[in-house]
């Protein structure tokens, strides 16, 4: 029985019918997990288009269980269609085997909502969570049926926007998007929808007009209005071609995160996606101030949501979805001001049948307190993120856990039960020596040791990612390890955990680093690399079964481009970078001496409880911290490497664990 | 059962699942239950352990992309006065589209599960490029034929077996807007015989477009019952939705 498929106009006479749904139902039973392009998910949208509405296309340029739960991309879905003059859908990059099929039978890029003509929309905006997915950007837009690059295509062609926080240096991408927005997009999307909507009510003249005007959007950056200039390999200028184009386009942040309780309805797949649970963010920026993390740089400062909306959320959230696992999201969800009581509500209102899972927590803030509150045991994974082996290399990261604190995290975890935990490390950090890699074995050893007195054979998975420096952090001049180095130190960590049996170590390839690091700091040249690989076939670069590394550094060579350049040397305070025409709030000579701390090994406090260092993101735009609690959460160092000597939880006291993760 | 544990009852439930929605593969079938009975507030029993979850009892698997008038599930609450209009009642509003339930009884203690107990299912077939009289002179062969060897893979390995005892019925149906129909009833024990290998069994072989699941039958003391009249307990008082 296929669905009723109303025809919704006529233009010139021929019957159109909106949804492909007739022709995708011949296709699906091809293709591999087909519920992925289905759609139908509780709290699905019902979309009506209309002449006077814009219509959008959201779409995440992965597959659909990695792209549904994303929570930007269901925020502004929301809103958007809670909108009078708006209208918006979803779409997924279709996996290979399905886009094979689409090309054979002709099938465009559909919605998942009505199964709709991607090219039936005004908008085309993505999600860019990560650089390995610019090659399935430019190949959803050809499925579309627009032409890649933005300079081809014309009047009747889909409007290509992109958010997220790639878009901090959006210049790999500046050929294909024509237009980006920076930061939070709650606000900026109503503001984007009224300009495009003007530019469809006059009939869609001039694409000139609608870009120009999108530029006046703060937070809106139009690459194709900026002139770049080059002197040889050097980038020299990146200017604005018209007076009343901004030199330097200011990121969007969302004051009071209160004013924005979304996703209300949050979307309930039909099939099995990552995160399948109810998700509710609990704050929005960290402080913490990890030299690594563009994260927690450009989503500053902090914005707490409210305890009392929280609880309601989860509440509303629970009922409407179904689900028995709640995660309160964040970027380090433990600093939450009164977690532990937020926590304890939660699981007050699932009647003892709802977990909690906590999958940003910081070791140095994870309290007997807190884990006795999460009473739900199902033991999910555990994982813990020091990020570094030694303390001299967490100085210089400005991770400041001191490993007491790491030590009393994972006594905690095993005395509850658990036998076995992941501890999340990077390799190739500044100034990283083989004693600090090395110091990654001895620390999990150590784990494994503590153990033992709680289950015979503890196992401790050390999980090893390159690290792969990003715009706008403290490190986004320092020259990425090479792959050789990066492999060399793998290998040598591989070589030191394999005497220990409780010890096992995966690692990313340090070859997709590469990859990552050309897309992460690269210029507007790095557009025909993207390209040329995407050409060669090269889509679902994320996923090892598809990264192909040749075909990256091929594409360097033939278009003169040098991976040394681009990616492993180290630039220079006074350098151009691509992204210093936008702006995340943060002073560059604050980062150039945040990054001058690094090397020098001085750590910086959280200042959402110390005095301003003016970073820059909150003065910069008259905004402030919203927190709570005027203090940091109890127990562990706080990020000052000082223990506190009655903080390492007894081993006799009762505390159950559940679904505990941390992150960066 | 421990016999120190709370009354219990289990209730037998009947669904349909069409549209979009058959592209659904049995286990996410098997979470939207879950999700879906949560979503109800009914005392759903629970497994024991730290990992506690709904006492679900599913039958025969559905093929990913097939449709069905005809899903069974059994659920245990963990009350004895439990009401199957109610079930249903709460079921209406939290199933998502497509998946409807249809009919309910209470099982009486000790009935056989689901895959033990049906024997054989209805299938309506629609194929797509053939013509009715080619797929009548195809019926023929394929019931006139006194063995028809079926080579399917499992694990790495090669494994044929005759499917004829499988084919219980077989004959073309009234066409559909776009194609013809083969109504089939095939045998469940010890392996529920496929739609798919029943039509690749006989050249030249077809493709369905789609397949449906009509009815599933219990054979029992020589009489085909549907499955929630087998064993409900008293029958007029418990069943709702019988066809």
């Amino acid at each position: 029985m296929s669905e009723l498929v109303l025809p919704l106009y006529f233009p010139k006479g021929r019957l159109v019918l909106m949804s492909l749904w007739p022709e995708l139902e011949l296709v699906l039973p091809e293709v591999s997990k087909p519920a992925r392009y289905i759609g139908g998910e509780g709290g699905m949208a019902k979309p009506e288009h209309h002449p006077s509405k814009v219509s959008w296309l959201l779409a995440y340029p992965d597959t659909y269980e990695i792209g549904l739960p994303n929570q930007g991309l269901q925020i502004l879905y929301e809103i958007l269609n809670e909108r009078d003059d708006a209208v918006a859908e979803r779409a997924y990059a279709p996996w290979v085997d399905m886009e094979a099929e689409m090309r054979a039978a002709g099938l465009p890029l559909f919605s998942v909502d009505t199964h709709r003509r991607a090219a039936d929309f005004d908008v085309l905006a993505f999600n860019l969570s990560a650089e390995l997915v610019y090659t399935n950007v430019l190949n959803c837009i050809d499925l579309a049926g627009a032409p890649v690059r933005a300079d081809l295509r014309g009047d009747g062609d889909l409007l290509i926007g992109a958010g997220g926080h790639c878009t901090y240096n959006p210049e790999p991408l500046a050929d294909f998007v024509d237009f980006f927005v920076l930061g939070d997009g709650e606000e900026a999307v109503s503001e984007i929808n009224t300009v495009v909507l003007d530019w469809k009510r006059a009939g869609k003249k001039s694409r000139q007009r609608v870009l120009r005007e999108l530029a006046a959007v703060e937070g809106v950056y139009v690459p194709s209005l900026y002139d770049v200039v080059y002197d040889g390999p050097e980038l020299v200028s990146i200017t604005p071609r018209f007076a009343d184009v901004p030199a330097v386009v200011e990121k969007r942040t969302v004051a009071d995160l209160a004013a924005w309780p979304y996703p209300k309805h949050q979307l309930v797949p039909l099939t099995e996606v990552v995160h399948d649970r109810l998700n509710v963010e609990v704050f929005r920026g960290c402080t913490r101030g990890c030299r690594f993390c563009q994260a927690g740089m450009i989503t500053r400062p902090v914005r707490e949501r409210p305890a009392e909306q929280v609880r309601t959320m989860v509440a509303d959230g629970l009922a409407r979805s179904g689900y028995d696992e709640v995660a309160l999201t964040s970027l380090s969800t433990a600093d939450f001001s009164g977690i532990e009581e937020v926590v304890a509500a939660t699981m007050d209102c699932g009647a003892g049948e709802v977990s909690v899972s906590l999958p940003s927590l910081r070791v140095d803030a994870f309290t007997v307190g807190l884990a006795a509150q999460i009473q739900r045991a199902r033991r999910t994974g555990l994982t813990f993120a020091p990020e570094a082996g030694s303390w001299r290399m967490r100085r210089v990261i400005n991770k400041l856990i001191d490993e007491r604190d790491l030590y009393g995290a994972v006594e905690s975890a095993f005395s509850q039960g658990w036998r076995r935990m992941k501890l999340y490390f990077l390799t190739g950090l500044p100034t990283e020596t083989d004693v600090d890699t090395l110091a990654i074995g001895e620390l999990a050893r150590n784990c494994v040791e503590l153990g033992k007195a709680h289950t015979k054979n503890p196992s401790v998975t050390v999980s090893l990612g390159g690290f792969v420096p990003k715009p706008f952090t403290p490190f986004q001049w320092f020259g990425q390890n090479t792959v050789a180095e990066l492999q060399r130190k793998v290998f040598l960590l591989r070589d030191d955990i394999k005497r220990n049996r409780g010890v096992q170590m995966k690692w990313h390839d340090p070859k997709a680093s590469l990859a990552e690091g050309i897309a992460s700091r690269g210029d507007r040249r790095i557009g025909r690399v993207i390209e040329e690989v995407w050409r060669q076939g090269g889509t679902f670069q994320e996923w090892s079964e598809h990264f192909d590394y040749d075909r990256w550094t091929q594409a360097m060579d033939r278009h003169g481009l040098s991976v040394d350049w681009y990616v492993y040397r180290h630039r220079t305070e006074d350098e151009v970078l691509p992204w210093d025409h936008l702006s995340a709030g943060l002073h560059k000579d604050f980062l150039w001496q945040d990054w001058r701390d690094a090397l020098n090994e001085v750590g910086l406090e959280d200042c959402r409880w110390t005095p301003c260092y003016d970073c820059g993101a909150c003065t910069g735009y008259s905004i402030e911290h919203i927190v709570a609690s005027a203090v940091p959460p109890a127990g562990g160092s706080q990020g000052t490497g000082q223990v506190p000597t009655d903080f390492l939880p007894p081993a006799a006291v009762a505390v159950r664990l559940s679904g505990v993760g941390t992150g960066t | 059962m421990n016999p120190n544990e709370a009354p219990r009852t289990r209730v037998r439930l009947r669904y349909s699942k069409a549209g979009r929605i058959r592209f659904t593969s049995h286990r996410d079938v098997a979470r939207i239950w879950e999700r879906s009975l949560r979503r109800t507030g009914l005392p759903v029993a629970q497994t024991e352990g730290f990992s506690p979850r709904a006492k679900l009892h599913f039958g025969l698997a559905l093929a990913t992309g097939y449709e069905s008038d005809a899903e069974y599930l059994d659920v245990d609450f963990k009350r004895a006065d439990i009401a199957v209009t109610d079930v249903l009642d709460a079921l209406l509003s939290v199933l998502p589209d497509g998946i409807a339930a249809t009919g309910a009884a209470v099982l009486a203690p000790g009935a056989m599960s689901l895959q033990q107990a049906v024997t054989s299912c209805d299938w309506d077939i629609e194929l797509l490029g053939v013509t009715a009289d080619d797929l009548a002179r195809w019926v023929d062969r394929v019931c006139g034929a006194t063995t028809l060897m079926v080579t399917r893979e499992r694990k790495g390995r090669q494994i044929t077996d005759d499917m004829a005892p499988q084919v219980r019925a077989l004959e073309v149906g009234e066409p559909t807007s776009r194609g013809v129909r083969l109504l089939a009833t095939l045998g469940t024990q010890p392996r529920a015989a496929r739609p798919s290998e029943l039509l690749a069994a006989f050249e030249p072989g077809y493709r369905p477009v789609l397949v449906r699941r009509t009815r599933q039958w219990i054979e029992q003391d020589g009489a085909r019952l549907e499955p929630l009249e087998v064993g409900a307990a008293p029958a007029q008082r418990t069943m709702v939705g019988v066809q």
